[in-house]
Order: structure tokens, then sequence, then C-alpha cells
């Protein structure tokens, strides 16, 4: 066990590697730079802006520079906001989107699992069809759709919640992007577990089970359960890059001041540092998810032990 | 009273081609204490009779008919009923047993849960009779191994688990589907003698379906011969053997050269195909395989006689003078 986590940790060292080099030269490559503005700045001024962060060094040793300091782990000084280094911004930023982000996924797992189970156990019925038909639309609308349905009908026609705004992380604000978030998943998860579910429901060992003469509750909550929660576990890791993603497009919609907020103003002006802070930050947790992922699977199934 | 009277049993199955006809009016009773074999060619509808009996048919699959089992009437039964007699009053060895157990729970839990079920006993005495079970169906270790799971177990020793799950309620009736398909020989006789001991144990009917004449012959009373969902034949397994009335019977036994070499000896097969259930024809079944077949073989379908008490045949040719 031990063995592998080690072996898993260092196997994900390359990835890494590629991500921030990729990040690196992608933004550098954009064109612009992170002191652009409307008026040009008086050449000495920009030599020595240029000068303090480094960006009159040759491109490769600028490189060689932030990969030493994240080694270190340094993401370096914002070239946005002056006062604070990236660490910093990413220790403000990302308990908020951590919280969005762990509800939203828990939220999809508790009704993702539950819709898809009963739609299996009623199988062409209409719950069934309901059940499908709601996560064939929950699959098909981006959320930077959704999020101003959202708005729309619980903020503005309703009026029972706040349409944006953070406030302090008041439970009433997180709500909406919750649930923005957590749609899409619940539609994935739902579907994949009524897929795994009827399987496993006509696999023998159920129909073993049922011959025992157990009641239908046991037959499910504790023969076809765990089974079929599997290819959702896997899913776990993949849905954990959407939500991340998602979270960009979410919070900057509600206007959260979370991580994904700090990467799209980061973006719009070039902060380089930041950017690729962000990146190489959810890089990490989605590398170290994925192997939490991969335990928790073993956990399940006691086929699987890692040696 | 028979254990068990099934009467006029038909089973069919909804598919996209069309309805399936499994079981065709098959009728038969099983004295307490009683095993009746069941052989027949692959998709004669052995697993799907059985399966009838403790209703647990594919989703697609519809049955009428009566199956009496101690007076009452499964057919139609209350699943919440009905799951106090499976695993209970009827125990069931499926097909392919090394599928058949739960991988993600230990042995422990699946046969702790029947007993729990059943009779209300706590964990920690359903263990200790689960334990017992196992020793009974010779599992060395039982004490230890109870807590493993399933593919922690050989071919064989998982087959015994299954056995030994299918009796820990003492059932008054046996169902085991090809029970000793895929283990070597000495495996095969080990489990057969065990199942005979626990006969006489404990007095419990089994119904046997089996390939294999080893094992037709060294546990079978009675013999049912199936063939497109219907009986062609049921006679006492000796007689069965001396004496085979049917042209399907007597193809399939056609290469057993002697029946005390108890093992391997499978069933000849007949060259043809079996019928299509898609559509039963309006004679015989068996009359595009049959070397023996008559002019009305084609027209009618022939009706299963007591040629003696114990001794049923479906075949035009028993009517001939
Ligand atoms: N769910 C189902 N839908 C449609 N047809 C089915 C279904 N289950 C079984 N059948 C058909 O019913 C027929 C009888 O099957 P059954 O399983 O009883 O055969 P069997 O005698 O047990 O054969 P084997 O020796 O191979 O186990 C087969 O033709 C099979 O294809
Ligand atoms: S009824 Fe006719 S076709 Fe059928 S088994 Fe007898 S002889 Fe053969
Ligand atoms: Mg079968």
């Amino acid at each position: 066990m031990l063995r592998y986590s080690l072996k898993r940790l260092l196997g994900a060292i390359p990835t890494l590697l590629i991500l921030m080099t990729l990040a690196f030269f992608m933004m550098r490559a954009a064109p612009g730079g992170p002191f652009d503005t409307e008026k040009s700045l008086p050449p000495e001024i920009q030599a020595n802006l240029d000068r303090k962060y480094h960006l009159d060094e040759p491109l490769i040793q600028q490189y060689g520079r932030y990969l030493l300091d994240i080694v270190r782990g340094d993401f370096g000084p914002s070239f946005q906001y002056k006062d604070y280094s990236v660490n910093e911004l990413i220790a403000t930023g990302f308990p908020v989107s951590l919280r969005l982000g762990l509800s939203a996924i828990a939220i999809a797992l508790i009704i993702g699992v539950g819709l898809g189970t009963l739609a299996a156990l009623r199988q062409n019925s209409a719950t069934d069809y309901s059940v499908m038909t709601l996560a064939m639309t929950g699959i098909s609308i981006p959320n930077f759709v959704l999020a101003p349905i959202l708005i729309l009908i619980f903020a503005v026609f309703l009026g029972w919640l706040p349409a944006g705004g953070w406030n302090g992380g008041a439970v009433r604000n997180t709500i909406l992007p919750i649930i923005g978030l957590a749609l899409p998943q619940i539609a994935y998860i739902s579907r994949l577990m009524r897929g795994s579910m009827i399987e496993v429901l006509r696999s023998n060992p159920i129909r073993t089970a049922r011959a025992k003469g157990l009641p239908e509750h046991i037959v499910i909550l504790r023969h076809a359960l765990k089974p079929a929660m599997l290819p959702v576990v896997s899913f776990l890791g993949p849905a954990t890059a959407a939500v991340i993603t998602g979270s960009v497009v979410i919070e900057q919609i509600f206007g959260i001041p979370g991580l994904g907020r700090y990467f799209v103003q980061g973006a719009l002006n070039r902060d380089y540092t930041l950017v690729m802070g962000v990146v190489v930050f959810y890089g990490i947790l989605i590398i170290l998810f994925n192997f939490i992922v991969d335990l928790v699977y073993a956990m399940l199934d006691p086929k699987v032990r890692y040696g | 009273m028979a254990l068990l009277e099934v009467n006029n049993l038909r089973t069919v199955f909804h598919t996209n081609d069309g309805e399936v006809y499994a079981v065709n009016d098959l009728s038969f009773s099983l004295e307490k204490g009683e095993t009746l074999g069941v052989v027949g060619e692959s998709g004669s509808g052995k697993s799907q009779l059985v399966l009838s009996i403790i209703d647990l048919l594919a989703s697609n699959g519809r049955m009428e008919g009566s199956i009496r089992f101690q007076g009452q009437e499964l057919v139609g039964m209350k699943t919440g009923q009905m799951n106090r007699i499976r695993g209970n009053r009827i125990g069931m060895i499926f097909q392919d047993p090394m599928t058949c157990l739960n991988g993600y729970l230990t042995v422990e839990r699946q046969m702790t849960e029947v007993l729990m079920h059943h009779q209300g006993i706590s964990r920690a005495d359903a263990r200790k009779r689960s334990i017992e079970m196992l020793d009974a169906v010779h599992i060395p270790d039982a004490k230890n191994r109870i807590d493993r799971y399933p593919h922690e177990f050989s071919g064989g020793m998982r087959q015994r688990v299954m056995i030994a799950m299918a009796l820990l309620c003492r059932p008054d009736l046996l169902i085991a589907d090809e029970p000793s398909t895929a283990l070597d020989v000495t495996v095969q006789a080990q489990i057969i003698q065990l199942m005979n001991e626990l006969q006489q144990e404990f007095g419990m009917s089994i119904i046997m379906i089996t390939h294999d004449l080893g094992v037709i012959a060294g546990i079978s009373d009675n013999v049912m011969v199936m063939y497109g969902g219907r009986i062609c034949e049921q006679a006492p397994v000796f007689e069965l053997f001396d004496n085979p009335r049917h042209p399907y019977t007597q193809g399939l036994l056609q290469s057993v050269p002697r029946l005390d070499t108890a093992g391997d000896v499978k069933l000849h097969s007949i060259p043809g195909n079996p019928p299509n259930l898609l559509q039963l024809p309006v004679g015989c079944a068996f009359v595009d395989r049959c070397q023996k077949g008559i002019p009305v073989c084609e027209k009618q379908h022939p009706p299963l006689l007591d040629i003696d008490p114990t001794h049923r045949v479906a075949c035009h040719l028993e009517n001939l003078p």
C-alpha cells in the first residue's frame, strides 16, 4: 500500500512537469504583457518593472527560475495584485472554491446515486424516463447558460435567493452556485449509476441474494450498491476536474471571490504568475484527488489490492 | 401429499423476436426424500423450470400453471411471502456457482444473513451455525476462512460454500442446477457424496440438473428427460438406463459404456438442432432429428403416457400395436 502510494505520487511528477511547461509557454505565447495599459508606460518605468519581475531575462532563464520556485513551493509575486504573492491569493481564494466544490460533489454523489438507483429499480417507468430526461438536459446545458437561468428563476422571479455575491460565505449565497456546479454532475452520475445498477441487478450474485429470500432493500443496499457504485467512484476523478473547470465560470457569474475568479482576472490581466500558479495548484489537486479515488476504489473492491 | 406438485407449467419469455416458449405444459411431482435428476441438452428448459419454481425468472419472463409446494400455491405468490420460502424451505444451488457468490461481501456476511433473516438469530449464533455448515461440507479451517472473500477460495471450495449456504436453513427441497460442472472428477464425486450424506441427515428432497450420467446414477431416484421445454420421458433411474423408450433418451444414453464407471461420463449429443422455441412444431418437437419417426409424428403432439406406474413416455411409438 505504502509502496503503491509512493509509486503513484512519483509517477505524477512527469505529468506535473509537462503541465507546468505548457502553462509557462502558453502564457508567454499569448500577445500582450502584464503591464500593458491604455496609456503606455514611460520606458524607464517599464524597464524597472521588467527587471523587478525578471521579465528582462531570456525566456529559458525565466522558465528555470519558475520551476525552481515551484519546487520550493513558491509561486512568486502576483503581477496584478501588487502587494500579494500568488501563494497568498491561493490561500484566500481556495477555501471558498473548496467549500463550493466539495459541497457540489457531495450533493451530486448523493442525489446522482439516489436518482440513478431509483431509475434502475423502476426501469422503463415514468420515474425512469423523467430522471433520464433530466439527466440528458443536465448534460447538454453548459453552465454558463445554466447559471443565468438559475439566477432568473430563483433570484429574479421567485426572489428566494440572492443573485450573486459572497456575503462572507452566507449559506444563502452559496446555494445557487453549488446547484450550478452540481447539476451537470448529478446528470452524469445518475446516468452512470442507472446503467451500472441495471447491470448489477441482472447479475448472478443478485439472483443468489434473492434466492436466499432476502428482502429487496437488503438486496439493493447490501448486495447491489457497492458493485454498482464502482463506476461512479471512478468517475469522481473526472468529475472533480469538471467541477474545477465549472467553478471558473460559476464564480465569475455569481461574483464569488474564489480561486476560479482570480484565475479569470489573472488571465484577462496577463498576470503570468497567478495564472500559472493556479493551473499548477489545480493540477496537483486533481492528481491527488485521483489518487484518493483509487484508494477508495480499492477499499470498496476486495479483489483490488495494491502491493 | 407430495412435497412439490407442478401442474401444466408454462414459462414464456417476451423478446423482440417474439415469445420464447421455454417450459411447455409441464407436470410432475416430487415426494419427500426423493431425488429427481433432470437431464436434457442445452436450452431444453431445465434451468428455467427450476427458476420458475423459486420465482426468479428474468424480468421478461412470465409463468402460468400451478406449482404447489407443501400444499401452498407458489404461482402468483407475493414476493414477501415467497421470501419466507426461498432460502429457508427451498435452497438453491445455481448453475456456475463460481460467479454466483457476491465478490464484495465476505463469506461470513453472505451466510449469516440467511440465518439472521429467516430465523431471527443473532449474528454471533448465525456465525457459529455457518461455521458448522462449512465444516459439514468439508471446508478446512472454516473458523478462519469464513471471514474471507469468495475470490480467496478455489473453485471447488466456492462450490462447497454455495452448497453450505443453500443448506443453512435445512431446506425441505434443495435445487441444484449443475452443481458440479467444471470441477475435476474427484471433487465432483466428493460433492455428490456430500449431498447424499446431507440428504440422509436432513431428509430433504433434491432436484438435480446435470449433464453427467455418473452424477445421475450416483444420486437420483428418478430421472426426468426434457426436450424443448417438455418432458419426453420420466422413470426410476435404473429403469431408464435399462429400458429407455423415447428415441431421444435412447440417443442420449447411446454412448454409455457401463454405469458403474461413475465420474466423467457425459451424455451423448445427438446430431441436429434443438427445436426453435419461438415457434414450436405442431407435431413432436423431436421429429426432425428422430430416426424412428412415423407419419403421425409430423401432425400430432405425442401425449405423455404412463407405460407403467412409474414410467412416463411422450412418443407416438408407444401407441403402436
Ligand atoms: N430471459 C430470457 N429471454 C429469452 N429467452 C430466454 C431467457 N432465459 C432463457 N431463455 C431461453 O429459454 C430456453 C431454455 O433455457 P434454459 O436456461 O432453461 O436451458 P437449460 O436447459 O438450462 O440449458 P443449459 O444446459 O445450457 O443450462 C433457452 O432457449 C433460452 O435461450
Ligand atoms: S413421437 Fe415420433 S418423432 Fe417424436 S420421438 Fe416419437 S417417434 Fe420420434
Ligand atoms: Mg441451465
